[in-house]
């Protein structure tokens, strides 16, 4: 389904030793054209029946089920977001970034010879240097949620410093918030520009746009912020704060990949898609696999281009794995807790 | 694979529902199925059975009993003889055996989902998620008009042994779709199920034996096309339901002529799926999959014809052509497969042969690849293009997953393509504005239109046909009462009509005065017949009571282009409709007089007893008038997001045989009824009561009547009735008579399958209950159900 659009080789962490390369977001964006954010289209209860329908349309069980599970496992940007975090707990998240899967699961995974580590660790930018520290050498990169996250509404200057502050303490990938405001006013200028600064204080790290679609309310919010989000420059658009309302929901996800494709066919600029908050179960992970590869491909389901932001969504795909691997239901201790 | 591979590839991989139940289930029937009659399992009397296949793989599947006439009439005779004791129990009794019905499909929902697919093909997921549930949903809704049918329909009966013959595409769903409201409402039925698709029809008569239903309430019959001949001429069958094609439509309609029969029939379809400029047209492309690309294609309300506008035409159909790419199509039992089997050779071989026509006549085709058959009967989803209203595949029902696009300009153009074909099943519309969606639905002739969606069916809504695509309802009020008739049918006597005496030509007139000359009413003039002929009309002492115009088969033609040219009247506002029938009565009862002396005259009745038939008329006319803007239609509430609004529609032109008597009020009554529904109309009225309706064309004259809602032809009632019924741009035939003009008529109404309402019994016509409101607007409308999405 997805033509292969300028895959970038590339050195990244995530390259396994016999898998196909990888591609990259690749989103240099494009002046604001309205013309696209205008004509944005999404019927909801159609979009709902296809978000119905796609977990009951695709399965995978068996062998498949593992892989499609360890893929999932890689994706995820194992998060901690609590007033509460500590370093302590910290480096307990990225202990387990480091090695989500019990050793003797990977081997019977066959997969001993593959380094399985998660997509990123996400933290809040005071806990940068610290997972910067605890990751070192894993290749495992650090994200930092950023610009006053999660209601977005510090000052201008203060949301660009934070993210230059994130980049200096080693964060690879910063996750910015939109103003909801721009979005539920219509001021797409405003909402492009931002997003377009937000980026350049990126500079190499890799941004990740949280949309907050709970907050946006209608499907159409969510497709307009979508594409000027991607018109300004953003490597991903995210869904959720994981502290609106409602998180990350099938039909929500529907449509921000719709515009991903969209802005790919009219561009050739590839965005990457990260759905979080909420995404708890094996099922519910597979569920939104299914929906990348349906909608965009193949390359939607690997690491790069594909993220869940998520905190108890790893202990349950270790569970599913142990019981393909035992055929027993596991408890709860018998694996490492992030 | 190992896992490492699979996480290099990312590939869905095989994942099969068991079939293990279901085989166990089939080994017990490795001896033949049997036949299900009068509460028990018989082997056919002919001794004879046939094979069934996996449609997936062309193995047998089972061996289903040969049903002979020995077996119809046994079981014909077992539903005649449960059918009192079962109408007779009250309604929450048959409510309790409906809903245990349900229960217990849900039950077995698995075992009903796996054979199902076994049987026919189709997917598990579309068994599992889609069919099985809806048969359940049947039942329960249905459950609820048993307990309700007393109460919310006191003045209808059941109509008695219903013969049921369902085809191959949902057998279990059209299955329940007959079976539930049929016993629902009092009926006794005998069921046969499709020849490729009998399987889960036999465990179905299983549940009904646990459910506790009576003996000889439900009996299923297996056969071929013979079988199904045999019920649709059994003479003690009182009502016929099909669904099938229109070929097969028609000859039943035929063979049905002139025996009584109630008649439903569900036929074929090539349903327009219109995507606007303002669609989401992301989600209109998931609304193709669904609609064609849905149960192999073998859907006859399919969304086959894709019109889009011009100016997304080229966008569309990338998208669409991307998204056919990733359909899978392979064993129905897979779980994550799209497309199945086609259900016999029979059928592959017509869908090969129609897209390799099309692609004769220079249609470009697009198909997925089929990984390399393993035998079974399977066809790539196609999508045709550079496709005209001209080409074959463009009308044809191919009843397979191929598609053919055209394109439109503007909303008009897309509402003349939509109805440029015989069918009228299915319709749905994509746009994001109200209005033009809103627009498109009344416009479209279908009996259902779907906007933004497509495929969405509920126990709740109406689904049936207009034009070629057959008449009656199935699902919600209006279903329920294709399975009743009115009580007082019971007790009528049939019609008896003696020859009608003419006075001969050179006969001296019975009145002195000028002589006038009563001629054809057509298109809002008076009209010579075109044959030039005079009838010489008795008064009823045998003298002259003047001539009238003797139509011919060119009248005819002429009095229903004048009915379709003023179809306009459909879009007059009830208000409107109303004001000109109380106008007409208005005038009428100005010269009342004179009616009820030329019908006093004609009949021979005392005065006062003919001025009571004018004041009659008068009222039957104010009665219509005050119906015109109440007949309204249902919202129905199926559970989605939104409402499917069940519209009374207009049948069309309507061609109607008055009776012979009485001459005024049963004319006005149906013509009444009629155009307050917004029909337009040819009326043949009473031959030796003629002068009454021409003398009733001055009224109609003078009362703003547009020219054209009505035309009357005088002369043969049988010979024009026919020329009516054989007539294919009449939409509708009613005729009041003997049973041989209803088996002349509804006999010639199977060429367009026009609806027909041929009635042989005497009605009251001074019963305003009777004859003054519902159950004729029944007849001069269609439900139209129009599913509403909403949400933002």
């Amino acid at each position: 389904m997805s033509a292969p659009v300028s895959p970038r080789e590339s050195a990244s962490v995530h390259h396994l030793p016999n898998a196909r390369p990888e591609v990259h977001p690749d989103n240099p964006g494009i002046p604001l054209d309205l013309e696209p954010v205008r004509a944005m289209r999404a019927n909801l209860s159609a979009i709902q029946r296809r978000a119905a329908t796609l977990p009951t349309r695709r399965t995978v069980k068996k062998q498949w089920q593992a892989a499609w599970l360890v893929k999932a496992l890689q994706c995820i940007d194992l998060t901690t977001l609590a007033g509460d975090d500590t370093e302590g707990r910290v480096r307990r998240l990225c202990a387990k970034a480091r090695q989500p899967l019990r050793a003797d699961i990977a081997e019977a995974l066959g997969l001993a010879d593959r380094r399985i580590t998660v997509g990123a660790v996400c933290v809040y930018h005071r806990f940068v240097e610290t997972a910067c520290q605890a990751l070192e050498g894993s290749g495992i990169p650090v994200a930092a949620v950023s610009t006053g996250f999660p209601a977005g509404l510090s000052p201008f200057e203060t949301r660009l410093a934070e993210i230059e502050a994130s980049v200096a303490a080693g964060a690879g990938e910063i996750d910015i918030v939109i103003t909801r405001e721009h979005v539920l006013n219509g001021n797409w200028q405003a909402l492009y520009d931002e997003v377009k600064a937000f980026k350049q204080a990126c500079g190499p790290a890799h941004m990740k746009a949280i949309l907050a679609t709970g907050d946006l309310k209608t499907l159409r919010n969510v497709g307009r912020a979508s594409m000027v989000a991607m018109q300004a420059g953003t490597d991903f658009i995210k869904t959720s704060t994981g502290k609106e309302g409602v998180n990350a929901t099938l039909p929500v996800a529907l449509v921000m990949v719709r515009a991903i494709r969209a802005y790919r066919e009219a561009t050739g600029n590839v965005v990457g898609f990260k759905p979080a908050g909420g995404i708890s179960t094996a099922k519910d992970a597979m569920a939104f696999q299914f929906l990348m590869k349906e909608e965009l491909g193949n390359d939607w389901l690997q690491p790069s281009l594909f993220r869940f932001g998520a905190s108890s969504l790893l202990a349950d795909i270790e569970r599913q794995l142990e019981y393909y691997v035992t055929g027993r239901y596991a408890s709860f201790d018998h694996h490492a807790m992030a | 694979m190992s896992v490492a591979e699979i996480l290099d590839d990312l590939e869905y991989g095989p994942a099969p529902e068991s079939d293990t139940e279901a085989r166990e289930w089939l080994a017990q029937h490795a001896d033949g199925t049997q036949l299900f009659i009068d509460g028990e399992w018989r082997k056919p009397a002919s001794g004879q059975w046939f094979d069934t296949l996996d449609p997936a793989t062309g193995a047998v599947l089972a061996r289903i009993a040969q049903a002979d006439g020995t077996d119809v009439d046994a079981a014909v005779a077992a539903a005649r003889q449960a059918q009192a004791p079962w109408a007779a129990l009250p309604g929450h009794a048959r409510a309790r055996c409906l809903y245990a019905i349900a229960r217990l499909i849900q039950k077995n929902s698995r075992l009903f989902a796996v054979i199902e697919a076994l049987d026919n093909g189709k997917p598990i997921r579309e068994t599992r998620d889609i069919d099985v549930p809806l048969v359940a949903r049947h039942f329960y809704h249905h459950a609820g008009w048993a307990q309700l049918m007393a109460s919310e329909m006191p003045d209808r009966a059941p109509v008695g042994v219903c013969g049921q013959i369902i085809p191959w595409n949902f057998p279990l769903l059209m299955m329940a779709w007959k079976i539930a409201p049929a016993i629902a409402l009092g009926n006794t039925v005998v069921l046969k199920p499709a020849e490729f698709t009998s399987l889960t029809a036999i465990l179905f008569a299983d549940i009904c034996r646990m459910a506790g239903v009576p003996k000889g309430v439900v009996n299923i019959i297996t056969g071929d096309g013979a079988t199904g001949e045999l019920i649709v001429r059994h003479p003690d069958i009182d009502k016929l339901a099909f669904t099938g094609s229109t070929e097969v439509g028609r000859k039943i309609r035929e063979a049905s002529a002139g025996s009584g029969k109630a008649l439903t029939l569900e036929l074929g379809g090539k349903s327009p799926f219109i995507v606007f400029d303002d669609a989401d047209l992301d989600s209109a492309v998931e609304g193709v999959v669904d609609a064609i690309w849905f149960n192999q294609g073998q859907v006859c309300c399919a969304g086959s014809r894709l019109l889009i506008q011009e100016t997304v035409h080229d966008a569309f159909i990338a998208k669409l052509k991307e998204r056919l790419t990733t359909l899978r199509v392979g064993p129905p039992l897979d779980k994550a497969i799209d497309v199945g089997a086609i259900v016999d050779k029979v059928q592959l071989d017509r869908i090969t042969s129609l897209v390799e026509q099309g692609r004769s006549e220079g249609a470009e085709v697009f198909q997925t690849q089929l990984e390399p058959s393993k035998g079974g009967y399977f066809f790539p989803p196609t999508l045709m293009t550079n496709v005209h209203p001209a080409s074959t595949c463009a009308r044809v029902e191919i009843f397979g997953p191929v598609l053919v696009a055209m394109s439109f300009r503007t909303p008009d153009e897309a509402v003349a393509l939509a109805n440029n074909t015989e069918y009228g099943l299915a319709a749905s519309v994509w746009s994001e504005s109200i209005n033009l969606a809103l627009d498109m639905a009344p416009k479209i002739k279908a009996g259902v239109i779907w906007i933004n969606s497509t495929n969405l069916f509920d126990a709740s809504a109406g689904f049936g046909g207009y034009k070629e695509s057959g008449y009656g309802r199935e699902g919600g009020r209006e279903g329920a009462f294709a399975y009743t008739k009115p009580k007082w049918i019971a007790a009528a006597k049939p019609i008896e009509e003696a020859p009608v005496k003419l006075a001969a030509i050179g006969t001296e007139p019975g009145f002195a005065g000028i002589d006038r000359t009563a001629k054809l009413y057509i298109g809002g003039k008076q009209a010579r017949p075109d044959g030039g002929y005079s009838r010489a009309i008795a008064a009823h002492d045998g003298s002259l009571a003047g001539e009238i115009g003797d139509g011919n088969r060119k009248d005819i033609r002429n009095a229903v282009e004048a009915a379709r040219k003023a179809a306009g009247w459909a879009k007059a506002s009830e208000h409107l409709r109303a004001q000109i029938l109380y106008y007409i009565a208005e005038n009428l009862e100005a010269r009342a007089d004179e009616f009820a002396g030329r019908l006093a005259m004609l009949t021979g009745e005392r005065k006062p007893r003919a001025r009571r038939e004018v004041e009659a008329a008068v009222a039957r006319l104010f009665a219509f008038a005050g119906w015109a803007d109440k007949y309204e239609g249902a919202v129905h509430r199926p559970p989605f997001t939104g409402l499917a609004l069940a519209m009374n529609e207009p049948v069309g032109v309507v061609g109607i045989v008055a009776p012979e008597a009485p001459g005024l009020l049963a004319f006005v009554t149906l013509m009444a009824g009629a155009i307050a529904a917004g029909n337009t109309v040819v009326m043949v009225p009473s031959e030796a009561q003629a002068l009454l309706a021409t003398d009733l064309y001055q009224v109609l004259d003078t009362s703003d009547l547009p020219g054209g809602v009505v035309n009357i032809v005088t002369g043969d009632r049988r010979a024009l009735g026919l020329e009516l019924a054989k007539h294919d741009a009449v939409d509708a035939i009613w005729a009041f008579g003997p049973q041989g003009m209803a088996e002349t008529f509804e006999k010639a109404s199977a060429g367009n399958l026009k609806q027909t309402w041929c009635e042989t019994v005497a009605r009251d016509w001074n019963d305003e209950a009777v004859s003054g409101g519902r159950e004729v607007l029944r007849h001069a409308t269609q439900v139209k159900n129009i599913w509403v999405p909403w949400g933002e």
